[in-house]
């Protein structure tokens, strides 16, 4: 078991690190941040001096070594483009895009498991061949043209939602939530729909093919000898064994539902981390790249390591193996 | 030539190409020969926007602001007649289209051919070569692919442009943009051929040419590619729906071509303005053409995908 884990850390720790350099090489040659911080007008002993200052000029190990214990810290720069620290930028935004990816991948889960459900005990009815085929064409569309058709329905149309923005939201310390107000609530319904039906496809016909899996097996026709009832054999049998991939699937998720959360953002100009790092692309402002760079890869690493320790307790089989 | 001719020569090998189960479940397929169909018509138009296209909508001596907003099927204040309607510029919207499905064809076509060759590559050389190199190859395409390829193209497209000089940033953007998705893309690839090298590599007629001398390079190229490149087909064809739709993303996030060059995606950002007001053309039709390109090239790769298993026959 330890070693198992002190592997994953270990292994954990190696992309974290590639994902830093490739993070550093980027803040430190990408742009010259003496230029973006005094100006072309400088002279260029002004210039020398600054660099030297700065410790620009030291061996690539002492920046880079420099580059990670203030990382560490939480440090990472200040942003050309807002001339704030990005760390403080970051987390001002942040809860915003966790509010959301909590949201949609509630709904997700909720919808899928339902419908994954429904679609593998019914595998013959029209509505499970419409609903596979729904899903199909909605892993086709781009997800900003899923997001335009939801405004163009819910607030151009019938103007039931708002179509852009957090609505109000009331601030917990340093967290700002919108789930207080009945504007927030309504404003997070539209985005996370647009967010969640990716994933909802994915859970929906991964929870299909466990459950026709596991339908199949002997220990379902042993409980239907035994006479129990359909819905304890479907649901107390059947679905509880579905259900691990089916948690480390939407744990796995969680790190792309961040990720791709720039472009459902950017479609409700939703002011999570996402958007920040739109913009901040299309300014080509190095740091806040470069931060949130870092930031998605822990987020990533550190889901990917909690699913991997938890599949572990999770399922004995892992064990028997003796942790590979 | 190498290969055994049918004593009918060329006539025998177009015969035998349509006697071939490739053919037999496409002639069986109906959902297949539509989206070819409507693949090829959608790729055709954009080749020939310039000749087919009613207007020139890029070149600003045409334009007149009087055209502005004129309802599809209908002839504006100035008497010009638009099938789809025109945008806010006065520019016709099908002639936008063409020209924009063309931007996007490009990029896409361009990024999955990037992507194939570096990935098909490296496959090749990881599954053959094994040790070291495979080992850090694939593990470069672990975690590339663990991370969204949206957000990689997003980084190395920021990246780029931070290091090319902003005087060159207009002629070499679409360039840098086909660059960021094919890098984003290949790892797909690579992973494929690499295991089915790793298959190939234990044969016999793999072990028999090595003998005979034949330098690794040719052996890749000339005996194993053919017979690895059944499944590089199929996701290069759903490589290039999921090329044009990352396209279609990055311009709509403003990242992406630059505005005098505009794509699909252009299209469909500059559309959503205009929802509100009522405008609802200027956005619909380029959404609708992307919707058709990409649901066509996908369901033609998941036709390709069924046809070329062995499994399913």
């Amino acid at each position: 078991m330890l070693a198992f884990i002190l592997r994953r850390l270990g292994q954990s720790i190696v992309v974290m690190l590639v994902v830093a350099v490739v993070s550093f090489l980027m803040f430190r040659y990408v742009g010259d941040p003496i230029i973006s911080m005094v100006g072309q007008e400088a002279s260029i002993a002004d210039q020398e001096a600054l660099r030297d200052r700065l410790g620009l000029n030291d061996p690539f190990y002492v920046q880079f070594f420099r580059f990670i214990t203030n990382a560490l810290q939480g440090q990472f720069g200040i942003s050309y483009r807002l001339q704030q620290p990005v760390t403080e930028l970051i987390l001002s935004r942040l809860p915003a895009t966790i509010e959301l990816a909590l949201v949609s991948a509630t709904m997700a889960l909720a919808v899928g498991l339902v419908l994954g459900v429904f679609t593998a005990l019914r595998p013959r009815s029209w509505s499970t061949g419409a609903i596979m085929s729904a899903s199909l064409v909605g892993v086709s569309l781009p997800t900003f043209l899923i997001g335009i058709g939801l405004i163009y329905i819910f607030a151009v149309e019938l103007k039931w939602l708002p179509s852009f923005g957090r609505g109000e939201v009331v601030n917990l310390g340093w967290w700002r939530t919108g789930f207080l107000t009945e504007s927030g609530l309504r404003s997070i319904i539209l985005p996370a729909i647009t967010l969640s039906l990716f994933q909802m496809t994915l859970i929906m016909r991964l929870v299909r093919a466990e459950m026709l899996e596991v339908l199949r097996q002997d220990y379902i026709k042993f409980a239907r000898a035994r006479g129990l009832s359909k819905r304890a054999i479907n649901f107390g049998h059947a679905l509880k064994n579905t259900l691990v991939p089916v948690i480390t699937i939407t744990g796995l998720q969680l790190g792309s539902v961040i990720a791709f959360a720039i472009v459902t953002e950017t479609v409700f100009q939703w002011p999570g981390v996402g958007s920040l790092f739109v913009n901040s692309v299309a300014v080509v402002d190095v740091p806040v790249m470069a931060a949130y760079l870092m930031f998605v890869a822990f987020i990533f690493v550190a889901i990917n390591l909690i699913v991997d320790v938890l599949y572990y307790i999770v399922d004995p089989r892992l064990r028997v193996a003796g942790g590979r | 030539m190498t290969d055994i001719a049918t004593p009918e020569g060329r006539q025998g090998r177009i015969a035998r190409f349509f006697d071939s189960d490739i053919v037999f479940s496409y002639r069986r397929s109906p959902i297949a020969i539509l989206a070819s169909i409507v693949a090829l018509g959608l790729i055709l138009a954009a080749v020939l926007a310039p000749w087919i296209a009613p207007y020139d909508p890029f070149n600003p001596r045409t334009l007149n602001l009087m055209d502005g907003f004129t309802k599809p099927m209908s002839s504006s204040f100035a008497g010009n007649y638009f099938l789809l309607g025109s945008d806010h510029q006065g520019r016709d919207v099908l002639s936008t289209i063409l020209y924009g499905s063309r931007v996007s064809l490009l990029v896409g076509l361009s990024a999955t051919l990037f992507a194939m060759t570096l990935g098909v590559g490296l496959g090749l050389v990881a599954g053959y070569r094994g040790g070291l190199l495979d080992t850090v190859i694939m593990r470069i395409a672990d975690i590339q692919l663990s991370f969204p390829a949206i957000l990689i193209a997003l980084l190395i497209f920021g990246v780029a442009r931070g290091l090319i000089p902003a005087s060159q940033q207009e002629n070499v953007v679409l360039w840098v943009l086909v660059l960021a998705i094919g890098l984003s893309n290949w790892a797909q690839f690579a992973r494929t051929v690499r295991g089915a090298t790793m298959v190939e590599r234990q044969k016999d007629y793999v072990s028999a040419a090595r003998i005979m001398g034949v330098p690794p390079f040719f052996i890749l190229i000339k005996h194993i590619l053919p017979n690895v490149i059944g499944p590089v087909l199929v996701i290069a064809t759903i490589g290039l729906a999921l090329a044009i739709i990352e396209e279609a993303t990055l311009s709509y996030l403003g990242v992406g071509v630059p505005p005098t060059q505009p794509s699909l995606g252009t299209l469909i950002r500059i559309g959503q303005q205009f929802l509100f007001s009522g405008e609802w053309w200027i956005l619909a039709f380029p959404a609708f053409t992307l919707i058709l390109l990409a649901l066509s090239v996908n369901l033609l790769g998941d036709w390709l995908r069924d046809a070329l298993n062995p499994r399913l026959r």
